[in-house]
């Protein structure tokens, strides 16, 4: 039978530094979403806004789902 | 060193069993009375927090588990909540997002702007500017006389920070004096400079001697 032992500090420091990693890479994609969207929007092409609305939409998920990841290992600890 | 406190019989005092003497195994090098396991840690170092008050950590206050004294817990305490930080930013991103989207709605539910009237074509000699504002009164826009059939009009907002553009006739070019953006006369199109989009083109339309604008059309390209 496995014990399950929450992870030790270190270890949950590396885990952390983990997901910023891939945080900032989701938040810098949103943020050329953005960008872009509003370049094609202030040149009257329409046909991106909602793609690229949704493909934000999925970053932002992503980035919750490891927020809750990262409030899960804080409830385990204690 | 031999010197033992000897303490009288029947004392129920603590010391009693404290040896002072610091050549005894596991005391070396020790200059105190107190036994060498007195400070054994009772946890894993890394995860000894001390708080000012000595409880232990799961009885502290939510504020002092998030202030905590210990480098490596503060750093991960800064990290975790950076990160909260950055998911609220991400946030902020798709609130943007969907704003533009809404943007995109009202613009297309607004429609087509109206016919307006611009100036007559005795107005605007061959190589003149003439200054109009279509569709609303905050609309700047330009109209220029290239030729003596040829008219084109544009908006006067720089594509690149929305300074107002002044037409060159003689040189063929339209010129932000801010960041020294050219586009060229004849297409709009960004020739030299820092913008990237082309200036609206303002659809004109010739009824008899009287000029109209007819429309706008924006563009990537």
């Amino acid at each position: 039978m496995s014990v399950s032992r929450p992870f030790t500090r270190q270890q949950r420091t590396t885990v952390i530094h983990g997901m910023l990693a891939f945080v900032l890479i989701l938040v810098l994609l949103q943020l050329w979403l953005l960008t872009a969207t509003m370049n094609s929007y202030l040149g009257g092409d329409d046909s991106v806004i909602w793609p690229a609305a949704g493909a934000s939409v999925l970053c932002l998920l992503l980035n919750v789902g490891l927020l809750r990841y990262l409030y899960h290992l804080d409830r385990a600890r204690r | 060193m031999t010197d033992d406190i000897r303490l009288e019989a029947g004392t129920n005092d603590a010391r009693a069993s404290i040896d002072v003497r610091i050549d005894t195994p596991g005391r070396e090098g020790l200059t105190g009375t107190a036994p060498a396991d007195l400070f054994k840690p009772l946890q894993e170092a890394e995860h000894i927090t001390i708080a000012p008050d000595w409880q232990p950590m799961d009885r502290q206050p939510a504020w002092r588990t998030d202030f905590p004294i210990d480098w490596p817990q503060d750093h991960y305490v800064e990290r975790r909540d950076f990160m909260k930080f950055m998911v609220l930013t991400s946030l902020a991103l798709t609130v943007g997002q969907f704003w533009i989207a809404y943007r995109n709605w009202w613009r297309r539910w607004r429609g087509e702007p109206e016919i307006q009237r611009v100036a007559t074509l005795a107005e605007v000699p061959v190589g003149s500017v003439r200054t109009f504002t279509y569709p609303g009164p905050q609309d700047d826009c330009v109209l220029v006389r290239t030729g003596e059939h040829a008219f084109v009009a544009y908006s006067q907002k720089c594509t690149h920070l929305s300074c107002a553009v002044r037409p060159r006739v003689a040189e063929g070019v339209i010129h932000c004096p801010c960041h020294e953006g050219y586009f060229d006369l004849g297409s709009g199109r960004p020739v030299a400079g820092p913008p990237r989009r082309p200036l609206p083109l303002v659809r004109l339309q010739i009824r008899g001697d009287q000029i109209y604008a007819i429309g706008v059309e924006e563009r990537t390209v």
